[in-house]
């Protein structure tokens, strides 16, 4: 069993076309690897924003360390949770 | 650490997000600014869950198939926005069941206004049209909060929320263009509704403790009560064009600030509703806590039936 | 005229079966075992509540007087609903619902398979998208029924003992009368005796997998494709109805 009195938690990555890399969208509970592809696809795909799901138990990635001295105050290089095109307000956002 | 570098770092820290440069989850931040995100994040992963309750208890009584399907994809799409904020509170080190237990023995807080009930259809209208309104009045400018994760998982939740609103706004419209009965149902909803909603963006801010170095953080980007005011603002008009009225006397167009003047809100009840005395916080932490409880056996048949497998394979 | 008829009969069993369980389903949204399965189990009721706005919408255009899929689905009296009684069985624990879940896809999924050929092509049509939606359920389904048969021994107990209690219920579904015979005849809807060696096999497959066995008690329920329903039935409807009833005539 995992540490966490839950399932452990899993990287969820989404290739919302053809022709894209698979992205990082968030992160997911779940017991085994077939239901992490389950629940991406009913939590991350209720939009059908994707066509293909990456799973990865989230201890299996290994992230960069900002901390080294020389990136100390450079941006974070996590590839854990970096989402560059992720910046401007979506369309349809007003007073309602 | 020494002190010095402790200063350092935190002054490193304040100019990156003067500079509106995200923090990441490993990038170095001050205890302080970490624990407020994970009060907060938590706090609104509770809200979207607990938030399901008082909506879901007009699923099965939806009056047609459509609107069964539009709640049902509603009430689910809270569920999702509930987990992206449990998502993004564990980059921070908060584990998801260990943050529910807090919500379940009461230490942690979700918004009040799901402690109000839900007693006719019209509430289903009230709450996309008032709540989700007041919500993506809150969450909009998160979208720009300084933490990454949150962020972006803010800019998500904020494209679901749009239909929500909408969705609540047309049966609403529906109701108050309907006959007598359902213009009364729409009516006493709003009356119901109106002042909670208000409350929503929390105290007044000569009362907010956490604003002004939220502000600083950019974890909060406008006050309580401007967020209200622009609230107030945008609903009043839209209450107007479906012939339903504020429940308000004083609310009055002000000239000079361009804006609408209301009444009172009455923070009594506000208080007493967040210490636990709202009309059904016992009954929506019990339900959670319950759902919780009963899924225990399920949690842990799933995980033993992985590590049979697991143990299976590498035998 | 007849064969319109007929048609309408079998098109209000499918599209009950999917409209009770979609609101028997729809029950639990908000209180899930855990938020990711609470989002699952809500898109199935989605799906088959889709479904049976579909199916009920064309049972309504070849009914005896026109009528919409909303009336259908609100304002029969319950002797004029024609779902299986397994669909109408309450929730129970999780795995009472997964179980009634499972038997029920293991069936849904065949018949649709084979109403890809209907002769009537939008009966057909309506299947492609079910059907898409239905492998998934049965995907979903049966991993859980394994999942819960060979994880712990509460949860093997649990599962087994839904299992007996709903068993009774299923074979109902592989119910046949005249209705069937006119439509196998025309070649619009497969045989129900066809369809079950396929359920039959894929409940072997997946209890063996799952560690649960089948029950000496082979005893089998029926009556609700003859409007005949469980005790449970007015309570539901009494709930689904509500609006409808208490509010005559008005649109929401
Ligand atoms: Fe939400
Ligand atoms: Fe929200
Ligand atoms: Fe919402």
């Amino acid at each position: 069993m995992s540490k966490s009195k839950g399932w452990p938690l899993w990287e969820v990555f989404i290739r919302s076309k053809q022709g894209l890399n698979h992205k990082h969208v968030g992160s997911l509970r779940a017991s085994d690897a077939t239901m992490a592809i389950k629940n991406a696809r009913d939590v991350y795909t209720r939009r059908a924003e994707g066509i293909s799901i990456w799973v990865v138990p989230s201890n299996n990635i290994t992230a960069s360390d900002p901390n080294n001295e020389d990136s100390l105050f450079e941006p974070s290089q996590s590839k854990v949770y970096r989402h560059p095109t992720f910046y401007d307000v979506p369309d349809g956002i007003s007073h309602m | 650490m020494m002190d010095v570098d402790i200063q350092d770092l935190e002054k490193k820290f304040q100019d990156k997000i003067d500079q509106d440069i995200k923090i990441e989850p490993n990038d170095w931040m001050p205890d302080a600014y970490r624990k407020t995100l994970i009060r907060q994040i938590s706090q609104h992963a509770h809200s979207e869950v607990v938030g399901m309750l008082p909506e879901g208890n007009w699923i099965t009584r939806a009056p047609n198939l459509r609107r069964k399907a539009v709640l049902l994809a509603k009430v689910q799409d809270e569920a999702g926005h509930g987990l992206y904020l449990y998502s993004a509170a564990e980059t921070l080190g908060a584990d998801r069941e260990q943050t529910i237990d807090d919500l379940h023995s009461g230490k942690a807080k979700y918004s009040s206004i799901f402690n109000y009930p839900t007693l006719s259809w019209a509430d289903m209208g009230a709450i996309g049209w008032l709540v989700d309104g007041a919500a993506i009045m809150n969450q909009v400018p998160l979208c720009r909060c300084s933490y990454g994760p949150y962020a972006r998982a803010m800019i998500r939740v904020c494209k679901e929320e749009s239909f929500h609103q909408r969705q609540g706004f047309e049966i609403m419209t529906k109701l108050a263009s309907g006959t007598a009965e359902q213009k009364e149902m729409a009516q006493d909803a709003l009356n119901r509704f109106w002042w909670p909603a208000l409350m929503m963006f929390g105290p007044i801010d000569s009362d907010s403790s956490h604003t002004e170095q939220s502000m600083r953080w950019k974890i909060k980007r406008h006050t309580n009560d401007e967020l209200r005011q622009m609230f107030v603002d945008v609903t009043v008009p839209q209450a107007e064009s479906i012939g339903l009225t504020v429940p308000d006397q004083d609310i009055k167009w002000n000239k000079s600030k361009e804006g609408y003047d209301y009444g009172p809100i009455d923070w009594d009840e506000f208080w007493q509703v967040v210490g636990g005395n709202g009309p059904c916080n016992k009954e929506r932490v019990d339900a959670r806590r319950k759902a919780k409880e009963d899924g225990k056996w399920v949690v842990e048949a799933a995980m033993a039936f992985a590590d049979k497998r697991n143990a299976k394979k590498t035998a | 005229m007849k064969e319109k008829q007929t048609l309408y009969k079998y098109l209000l069993r499918m599209g009950d079966d999917s409209l009770i369980l979609g609101q028997r389903l729809s029950e639990l949204c908000g209180h899930g075992p855990i938020l990711e399965e609470d989002i699952a189990l809500t898109n199935i009721s989605l799906d088959l509540i889709g479904q049976a706005t579909l199916l009920l919408e064309y049972a309504g255009e070849l009914a005896p007087e026109k009528k919409t899929n909303d009336e259908l689905a609100y304002l029969r009296i319950e002797k004029e609903y024609v779902n299986a009684l397994l669909v109408e069985q309450p929730n129970g624990h999780f795995g009472d619902t997964i179980m009634r879940q499972f038997l029920f896809d293991a069936y849904r999924k065949p018949l649709l398979e084979k109403l890809l050929d209907s002769s009537d092509k939008r009966l057909a049509g309506i299947a492609e998208k079910a059907l898409k939606e239905t492998k998934y359920h049965l995907r979903h389904s049966s991993e859980w029924v394994i999942r819960l048969g060979d994880g712990t021994e509460e949860s093997h107990n649990k599962i087994q003992n839904s299992l007996e209690s709903l068993l009774r219920y299923a074979h109902e579904l592989f119910f046949e009368n005249e209705v069937d015979e006119l439509l196998i005849a025309q070649g619009i809807v497969p045989s129900a005796k066809s369809i079950f060696p396929i359920w039959e096999k894929t409940l072997h497959a997946v209890f063996e997998e799952a560690t649960l066995s089948l029950p000496k008690n082979n005893w089998k329920f029926q009556g609700g494709r003859e409007g005949r329903h469980s005790e449970h039935m007015g309570y539901l409807l009494a709930e689904m109805q509500y609006m409808q009833r208490t509010y005559p005539n008005m649109e929401w």
